[in-house]
């Protein structure tokens, strides 16, 4: 044993069943998910296509549980190198970065829109036929509360978007608050990174409870905004390009804060089980990058969905 | 847990789960290989519907529909299916020879990444026996086609996409953290050899645009079943906006489908020249350059979309500068071969007439980069020419070059040279009686994706799948070649070919389950 955890040998795996129970796993949760799709679609019942969905997600998500504890157990017998525990930094890194590009698509495609697409149906510039030829009536206003088309995509009455620069508007400003909740929980997550490398342990697990709390609050505010859009503002996915690039840009940034709020609290409880050591604990540091990658494009949303 | 260490000496596991459970560099590797081979006969069977619908005027075989159908699953296939896995194979098999390593730097999650591609092609092609039939858009997917007037099986080939793109992902992390953090002592980013640098940047470009991808899809996937509006201009989105996302990613896609294949060729040449490759640091700078370029060309795909005039030449010139790095490698190919003492073994003939034929595709993409010319050119079987010029006698030849090459290092046998050269010869010809007259026929204004076409046009076509079919049935010549030489043949010495330098022909022939347990000598790692 003693020869597996030193700087000669790097630990390779022997063969495993996860991967291939995952791959089934995923599988069968997206030809559930979008079987369930055309089914409704087409106006069919989703019962079957749901079960397989949903048992394709519980046998991923068991095995992605099994997965993560193998990793564990491994660490904790010693077994990883400080060259593996590399891999898993550079994995780590690179991973966040494919996350970067998946949001930079999106924000892609929130500038053409803004930029050219809603322009020039607007009839502005060289390309303004466009606008002419197919809606001449449309006019160019971001956001957009008149769709060139009402008749196709009935558009909102009323946009995220900030209506006047003042101090009491901002203090009723939901997206405001969630800037600042989420800007304190990388704050807040970092005192429990210094904590924990001062062995710190209940110093640890305050924080980051703080830091989990604050997630969770986040996302209840995202849920108040979302109901009030549908609720009060008729913003929806269906409501034109605005609501397409909000819903998507602002639900794959939810989706991400849930999913960090998640391996947070898998960190919380690893920390109470006092799993982590000053001088090991990349679990911890992978999830606190994570949660640093969602807190900056939260940034850059508050940019450019909501103040530009 | 003593079991775990132990693994490292005994050999691979007995019956059909080492396949399944594997987590060895060498495993993986010859599942992507067999993989890619089994997808490349499937792609190549579609491509002879394709042929054969298209060796006369009229509709003989096949209705209008289902041709698109096997257009789209074609390119899908062949792109997704056949040259990234077979490139990702590949990488598994020799990066961690080539830079003296155990294995890969995560072997579960390379397990992973192999076995989520049977499934995702598993999901893809089932769309074929269902009611609604394939996609059917063409495998760059444009929308309307594929939102508004796609058929229902778009979802799943949605999901097939993303599921595709994670593991690219997952190979592509795994392969960047195995030359960063693996590499045997001595071993500086400067002395690898090339295709472990062409990896290095293809995995950089994977992660950067198949989130890409992701993200085009799944606004398809919102505007089909959700009510969104990205490709929609009633609701203030715009069809274009889709060209433009799929290209950013689908721009530095068709150089992730050929950097490697100039790694292996940088390796075969200098072998069979018995010379070292002359310019190995430009070739990295010329890989790194082609690969930033390839993020600002993608619109040179939609000159004719309707662009602002600034936009047409900034893509144009963008274009043009990429054929100075790619004619640096060209350049540096042919000074290796001047005057060296070359032989021309399968792997050699492989190599040379990728130089010459990757070239040739290489010249026509600068003609169709002439933003005024590609007006003419635009979605003619000019273009069919052009990237099937690059893709088959380029990629696809840098991969069976890389197979013979290697083929006595994995096996430990030699394969049956005359079928080799019959191979090529047969290949070598099939290919270019495939695509050369294509070059006329779009020329001439015969379009793409048509399953009929005008009277004049058919000669080319005749002569364009006669060389269809020759090129095809070839193919099997491999798989006789591949199964003989893993069945039996002349032992392989670990040198194998006389002028091979580097770590992988250290080890014996054929290379054991566990290579690089401890690092090499250091001694053994040679400057380029």
């Amino acid at each position: 044993m003693a020869s597996a955890g030193s700087h000669e040998t790097y630990y390779v795996p022997e063969q495993t069943k996860l991967p291939i129970y995952a791959s089934i796993g995923l599988i069968l949760t997206v030809f559930g998910l979008g079987s369930v799709l055309n089914n409704i679609k087409a106006s069919e019942g989703t019962t079957f296509s749901t079960l397989i969905a949903i048992a394709g997600f519980l046998l991923l998500a068991f095995i992605l549980f099994q997965w993560f504890s193998i990793v564990i157990r491994e660490n904790h017998a010693g077994m990883n190198s400080d060259q593996l525990k590399r891999s898993y930094v550079w994995g780590m890194a690179w991973f966040i970065f494919s996350e970067v590009m998946f949001f930079a698509a999106f924000f892609g495609a929130l500038f053409y829109v803004r930029n050219f697409a809603v322009p020039w149906l607007g009839g502005e510039g060289g390309k303004g036929a466009t606008g002419e030829f197919l809606w001449p009536e449309f006019q160019a206003v971001w956001p957009l509360i008149e769709n060139p088309s009402n008749a196709v995509f009935t558009p909102p009455h009323e946009a995220m978007d900030v209506k006047e620069w003042t101090p009491g508007f901002f203090a009723a400003y939901l997206p405001f608050w969630n800037t600042l909740i989420l800007l304190t929980s990388s704050v807040t997550v970092h005192f429990a990174h210094t904590a924990l490398k001062a062995e710190n342990r209940r110093g640890l697990i305050q924080w980051l409870s703080v830091t989990v709390a604050l997630g969770v609050l986040f996302l209840v505010f995202q849920v108040i905004e979302y109901t009030e859009a549908y609720g009060h503002y008729g913003l929806t996915l269906d409501s034109g390009i605005y609501g397409s690039t909000f819903f998507l840009l602002t639900g794959f940034h939810g989706f991400h804060v849930t999913l960090g709020t998640f391996i947070l609290s898998v960190m919380l409880a690893r920390s109470i089980k006092g799993h982590f050591k000053p001088d090991d604990h990349f679990g911890f540091e992978a999830a606190s990058w994570y949660w640093h990658f969602v807190d900056v494009v939260w940034v850059g949303l508050f940019f450019f969905v909501y103040l530009l | 847990m003593s079991a775990a260490h132990d693994d490292h000496h005994h050999g691979p596991a007995k019956g059909l789960s080492r396949w399944f459970y594997t987590t060895n560099h060498k495993d993986i590797g010859s599942l992507y290989l067999w993989f890619s081979f089994a997808m490349f006969l499937l792609g190549g069977t579609f491509a002879m519907v394709i042929r054969a619908e298209l060796f006369q005027p009229g509709l003989q075989l096949v209705e209008p529909s289902f041709f698109n159908q096997m257009t789209t699953m074609h390119g899908l296939i062949m792109v997704f299916g056949a040259v990234m896995p077979a490139f990702v194979g590949l990488a598994n098999w020799l990066i961690p020879m080539m830079i003296g390593a155990p294995d890969m730097a995560l072997p579960r999650l390379n397990n992973w990444s192999f076995w989520l591609l049977p499934f995702a092609f598993l999901m893809l092609t089932s769309t074929l026996f269902m009611d609604a039939g394939a996609p059917n858009f063409g495998w760059t997917f444009y929308a309307p086609l594929s939102t508004t007037y796609a058929p229902e099986t778009v979802t799943f080939f949605i999901f097939a996409v993303h599921i595709m793109g994670a593991s690219s992902i997952m190979g592509s992390i795994n392969i960047i953290a195995t030359i960063l953090n693996m590499r045997a002592p001595g071993m500086t980013l400067m002395k690898m050899p090339l295709f472990v640098w062409t990896w290095l940047i293809t995995a950089y470009l994977l992660i950067a645009v198949m989130p890409v991808l992701a993200g085009v899809v799944t606004m398809m996937l919102f505007d089909v079943h959700f009510g969104t509006s990205f490709f929609s201009a009633a609701g203030g989105g715009d069809p274009i906006l889709f060209q433009h996302v799929f290209w950013f990613f689908g721009h530095p896609e068709v150089y992730i489908m050929i950097l490697p294949g100039f790694g292996i060729v940088s390796a075969i040449i200098p072998t069979f020249a018995r010379k070292r490759l002359f310019g190995y640091d430009s070739m990295v700078y010329a890989t790194a350059s082609i690969a930033f370029l390839s993020f600002i060309v993608w619109a040179h795909h939609m000159f004719t979309v309707g662009m602002p005039i600034a936009g047409e030449l900034f893509f144009m010139y963008a274009t043009m500068l990429i054929a100075v790095p790619t004619g640096v490698k060209v350049f540096n190919w042919v000074a290796t071969m001047f005057r060296g003492s070359m032989t021309f073994e399968t792997p050699m003939l492989f190599a040379i007439a990728f130089v010459v034929l990757f070239t040739m595709g290489g010249f026509t993409g600068l003609m169709l980069a002439i933003t005024p010319a590609d007006f003419q050119y635009h979605d003619t079987y000019f273009v069919v020419a052009h990237f099937h010029y690059v893709l088959v006698p380029g990629s696809i030849f840098s991969i069976m070059a890389a197979a013979y090459y290697w083929l006595p290092k994995w096996t430990g046998h030699m394969y049956d040279e005359r079928l080799g050269k019959l191979h090529f010869w047969m290949s070598f010809i099939g290919v270019n009686v495939l695509f050369f007259p294509q070059h006329f026929l779009g020329l001439a204004g015969m379009p793409r994706r048509v399953p009929d076409y005008a009277l004049q046009f058919a000669d080319f076509n005749w002569i364009s799948s006669i060389g269809g079919f020759l090129f095809g049935a070839s193919q099997l010549i491999l798989l006789v070649v591949v199964i003989k030489c893993i069945k039996g043949g002349k032992k392989a010495t670990a040198q194998v070919w006389e002028g091979a330098q580097g770590l992988e022909w250290t080890l014996e022939s054929p290379a054991p389950y566990h290579t690089f347990t401890t690092p090499p000598d250091p001694k053994l790692i040679h400057d380029q």
